[in-house]
């Protein structure tokens, strides 16, 4: 082949690099090993991780069933190893599984439009923020304090550099919920969005439907997040926000330490062509068929270039697919039946450690150890325990307030030793 | 087809027709063979101010946005709500049921500096 | 109801709302160890929903051949060459899905105490160190989810060092021939952006560069190997006249494929850059996501890297949230781990050799196609180039077949297309990146497929007008698509 190219050697290959660009020497890394090496390092290494213990960690993060089906769908090449479905003939496998994701989350989350999914949760946010600024020319976010802190941390880093100006409004310390005088009198005519998360982090569930009424008065859309998908089986859509923000790692997506993960974003149908990200639509083919495409693109970064909605070009699609086949196998039924499970236990938790905040809640709730939180998850370690989340370093203001979490997986056994341990 | 001569026409191929103080503005036939299909239009609403050579909207084809200049200055009084719904008719009709907007402009202004029908289509035919 | 209504060997499949029918489950729960909770008494009637209208209801085999009959519909590298330039589809090799899937590694919690996420932090700190040494760089996060978003990382980073110089600056400069998420990221960065002329050669005009750097400049955004495939070769010089400036040069990695083991962009210069995992670093693409968009930087960019840093205690690794100059979260957690577990098993499969040689054989195969293909595309840029080769339809276009047409001709011969027309410097661009993966065998018949479209331009341009003919799916309607939108299934 050198020689077809009319090249002596391949370093000729390189020749357009000038000398002094080029490494003179081999890269500093270890000559290559065999697969057997590779499965044996990794395993050592998974070793060192937590392994074989019960967990009532959430927090953003869920521990729930993974049906084994789905690995064996996005373990398909055909799946695996494509490219975005920008040349539709060929890709309509991926295409089709998009718009029925796109579907299923409208249907989810009872708004209109969605996208083909968002880096994360986390991420999710900002563009909501900056979505909300494009469609009311204001340049406020107000964002509750109850939301995830991480995402608030997100938020921050990018609203910096934009001129937007995020502020945040606080919680009822009795109930967990929204402090709605707190925020009322935080909105004015420069608010172009207020940001809601239901359940919250301590995962009480919201008044939506107030705080759009009172983001709506204002002239502010209402950006709504949550991260336990789960809720959303048995909790009432959130039909009043403008825009859906979330993240869908508790359908099938592994913890896998944080990432890979997929966000959603959704919207009201006006809204449609200020969503950033990639949207699949339903047309015809030459023959008349049914076929789906890309579309609205001119919304995108490789067209619109410096004008357009957001930078977003790579996203989430085998991860969103992992969610769409979970949300198939689960079905009406099943995502149902998953929170009532859901419900259930962390009611029976509810019922052992006293939850600190009275608001309704969910699958997580925070609550106060009689000693202090180190000490206690030192202590649940021991009975091979992951304890809950100590809530100080997030909220200085909770003390010793620990965030626990209770999914269809986690055990009445561990629930029951957990309870002995705090009191 | 054919380039009215009431007309007048910028280099950035939109067109304006002045009419007792009210300027119609719309986009060529030309520029709408160049863009292809077209997909959408993106028009400032009513009462909204426009400034001569500033981008006050936008069309769409499948993969690509060009930004419409204003040729005159003044307050929009109607923007063609028809194109939200058929956008395909700027394919069709670009110099006629297809206008984008009309502006009130101020008295005395003046289209003196823009292109008449035969000194377009002699510019058209130099761009290629 | 399925109907068989044209000839291919898996049925035609409808949407799952379509073969939903009530009652129908796929799913299995264990019963309830613990008292059932009446919904509507612990959450409130009115925030209890009735049901997820519309949702479907099918059985598990449904599923399964649901997803199995689309997976058919699909081109991907397992069925062949995916020449698009600028991704860099290699093959993905299948020993990282199975380590990434190891429990202690795919059920880590990000809050778990660190005592019991050392095994985890380890894969994060030996890819931190392995790009470093790759990029020559002297710092690297792995917190950005893909190349964009490391790119608005990496200019939030030169942002965050200009103002504490005293002046964040007001422009990023881009060449033409850059990436559409360049411009769009300094946008979202809060940048205004200047565009850089290519000279006649392709690359960056130094003389026009010089022109345009002055007080207000940032950064200039770079892609090297540029999206011509050719060597930036007078970055350094570039890198001079930024930094005389006192701005920066970011480097957009996606090209890193032509370089891992041969030039190191911290040797030249470079500030700051990203790189893609799920390109030079073979995680798979997975129809658009998840990626890996690590940035690395030089040691005065160091202070402002996003918060956590992991740090090397005596006798562990720890996560270090103090540090005061961040310039804060760009995601929750730590980043897209699964994917950087892909990556790192890909290191250790190449060693150090490994990626050299990998370079090396992505750089001849794309020489060899320019060399194989020069004859019947015209090339308006002829010279020797890196991973990957840009040509024009100008000679095609003479007969009224355009870059798109010769494309979708390409897919009747059993390959998926290459970039069409981008970079948008060559008109009607044709932009193939065949990656080391390709063997000769491949090469050529991909070679003979070009050759012979090139043929019909001239024979039967009709025939590639109207192409594919062999896909189940023909030309899509993407017009109507855009002027009515369907977005969801009603």
């Amino acid at each position: 082949m050198l020689a077809a190219c009319g090249l002596a050697s391949a370093d000729e290959l390189f020749s357009q690099i000038p000398a002094e660009a080029r490494l003179q020497r081999p890269l500093a890394l270890a000559d290559g090993i065999s697969e057997y090496e590779i499965v044996d390092y990794f395993k050592s290494l998974a070793a060192q991780n937590a392994n074989g213990y019960a967990s009532f960690l959430g927090a953003g993060v869920y521990n729930h069933y993974r049906p084994v089906v789905v690995d064996t769908v996005v373990s398909r090449g055909e799946f695996l190893t494509s490219y975005t479905p920008y040349q539709s003939e060929i890709s309509q496998g991926t295409l089709m599984t998009i718009f029925e994701f796109q579907t299923m989350v409208c249907q989810l989350t009872g708004m209109d439009v969605a996208n083909a999914s968002m880096y994360d949760g986390s991420t999710a946010i900002p563009e909501a923020a900056m979505m909300a600024e494009r469609i009311t020319g204001r340049h406020k976010a107000l964002v509750a304090r109850s939301a995830h802190p991480e995402y608030r941390e997100v938020l921050a880093t990018y609203a910096r550099n934009q001129g937007m100006q995020i502020e945040e409004f606080g919680f009822d310390r009795a109930t967990g919920q929204i402090d709605f005088a707190d925020l009322e009198s935080r909105l004015d005519k420069e608010t172009a969005c207020v940001i809601i998360q239901s359940p919250n982090f301590f995962g009480i569930v919201e008044d939506a439907k107030k705080a759009a009424a009172m983001a709506h008065a204002a002239g502010a859309l209402l950006v709504f997040t949550f991260t336990e998908a789960a809720s959303l089986g048995i909790l009432e859509p959130p039909r009043d926000a403008d825009i859906v923000a979330g993240e869908l790692q508790s359908f099938a997506i592994s913890p896998s330490y944080g990432g890979p993960f997929a966000g959603i974003m959704a919207a009201k149908e006006k809204y449609v062509r200020q969503l950033p990200g990639r949207l699949v639509g339903e047309s015809k083919d030459s023959e008349g068929n049914r076929a789906f495409c890309l579309t609205l693109a001119t919304r995108e970064q490789h067209i619109r270039r410096e004008k357009a909605t957001s930078n977003i070009c790579t996203n989430q699609a085998l991860i969103a697919l992992m969610a769409t086949v979970y949300m198939e196998l689960y079905g009406k039924r099943g995502l149902r039946e998953l929170a009532e499970q859901n419900l259930a236990k962390a009611h029976y938790l509810g019922s052992k450690v006293k939850p600190l905040f009275s608001g309704p809640y969910f699958n997580e709730f925070a609550a106060v150890p009689a000693k202090p939180v180190e000490e206690i998850n030192a202590q649940l370690l021991e009975k091979k325990i992951i304890g809950g989340l100590p809530l100080a370093k997030f909220y200085p203001e909770l003390g010793n307030a620990v965030l626990l979490c209770a999914t269809e997986m986690t055990k009445r056994a561990d629930m029951d030793a957990l309870a002995e341990v705090m009191a | 087809m054919s380039y009215p001569e009431t007309y007048r026409y910028t280099k950035e191929h939109e067109w304006v027709h002045l009419e007792n103080g009210i300027a119609t503005v719309g986009i060529t036939d030309h520029a709408q063979s160049e863009l292809g299909d077209i997909v959408y239009v993106d028009l400032p609403k009513p009462g909204a101010t426009v400034q001569t050579g500033q981008s006050f909207g936008s069309v769409e084809s499948v993969k690509a946005v060009s930004d419409i200049y204003a040729p005159v200055a003044g307050e929009v009084i109607a923007a063609n709500d028809d194109l939200a719904t058929a956008p395909e008719k700027l394919n069709e009709d670009p110099h006629g049921a297809a206008w984008l907007i009309r502006v009130k402009v101020a008295d005395g202004t003046d289209l003196g500096n823009l292109m008449n029908a035969a000194d377009y289509e002699s510019y058209i035919g130099a761009e290629h | 109801m399925i109907r068989k209504v044209r000839q291919h060997l898996s049925q035609n499949e409808s949407l799952i709302f379509e073969r939903s029918s009530p009652g129908k489950i796929g799913y299995q729960l264990p019963d309830l160890d613990v008292p059932a909770v009446d919904a509507a008494a612990a959450l409130g009637a009115a925030s209890v929903r009735a049901e997820i209208e519309g949702f479907p209801e099918v059985s598990e085999v449904e599923v399964i051949r649901h997803f199995t009959r689309l997976s058919t519909w699909n081109y991907a590298i397992d069925l062949g060459m995916y020449p698009l330039g600028s991704c860099t589809m290699k093959y993905n090799p299948r020993i990282n899905e199975a380590v990434a899937r190891i429990e202690g590694l795919a059920w880590a919690h990000p809050y778990q105490p660190e005592s019991l996420s050392q095994g985890a932090m380890e894969v994060i700190g030996r890819l931190e160190a392995a790009l470093c040494e790759i990029t020559g760089l002297d710092a690297v996060t792995l917190q950005p989810a893909a190349g964009a978003h490391g790119e608005l990382t990496g200019i939030l980073l030169v942002r965050a060092a200009l103002e504490a110089r005293g002046n964040p600056r007001k422009k990023i400069l881009v060449p033409d021939s850059a990436h559409g998420t360049n411009p769009a990221t300094a946008g979202i960065a809060g940048y205004s952006v200047q565009n850089v002329a290519s000279n006649d050669q392709g690359m960056i005009d130094i003389e026009h560069l010089a022109g345009l750097v002055d007080d207000d400049v940032a950064a200039l955004m770079v892609t090297n190997p540029n999206t011509l495939g050719v060597f930036e070769s007078n970055i350094a010089q570039a890198a001079e006249i930024l930094h005389s400036k006192g701005a920066m040069i970011y480097m957009d990695g996606a090209n890193m494929n032509a370089l891992v083991g041969v030039a190191r962009p911290g040797d030249f210069g470079v500030d700051v850059m990203h790189i893609n995992l799920h390109k030079t670093f073979s995680t798979p693409h997975g129809g658009g996501g998840p990626g890996g968009g690590p940035v690395a930087v030089a040691k005065h960019l160091e202070p402002y890297l996003p918060v956590p840093r992991l740090k090397r205690m005596k006798d562990a690794l720890a996560w270090d949230f103090d540090r005061p100059g961040s310039i804060g979260k760009v995601k929750a957690f730590y980043g897209n781990f699964g994917v950087m577990v892909r990556a790192l098993a890909y290191i250790l499969a190449h060693g150090g050799p490994g990626l050299r040689n990998a370079t090396v054989d992505a750089v001849l195969n794309a020489n060899y196609i320019r060399h194989k293909l020069r004859d019947f595309f015209d090339l308006p840029y002829d010279r020797p180039n890196m991973h990957e080769v840009v040509f024009s339809d100008d000679r095609q276009a003479a007969k009224g077949v355009r870059t798109g047409d010769i494309a979708k001709r390409l897919i009747d011969y059993g390959f998926h297309p290459y970039t069409v027309s981008f970079p948008l410097i060559v008109h009607g661009a044709l932009m193939i990146e065949p990656t080391e993966t390709e063997s000769k065998d491949e090469l050529d018949l991909f070679i003979d497929a070009m050759i012979s479209i090139a043929k019909e331009v001239d024979e039967q341009p009709e025939t590639l007008k109207n192409a594919p003919h062999m896909t189940r799916t023909r030309r899509v309607d993407e017009v109507t698509a855009a002027r009515k939108p369907i977005l969801r299934w009603k």
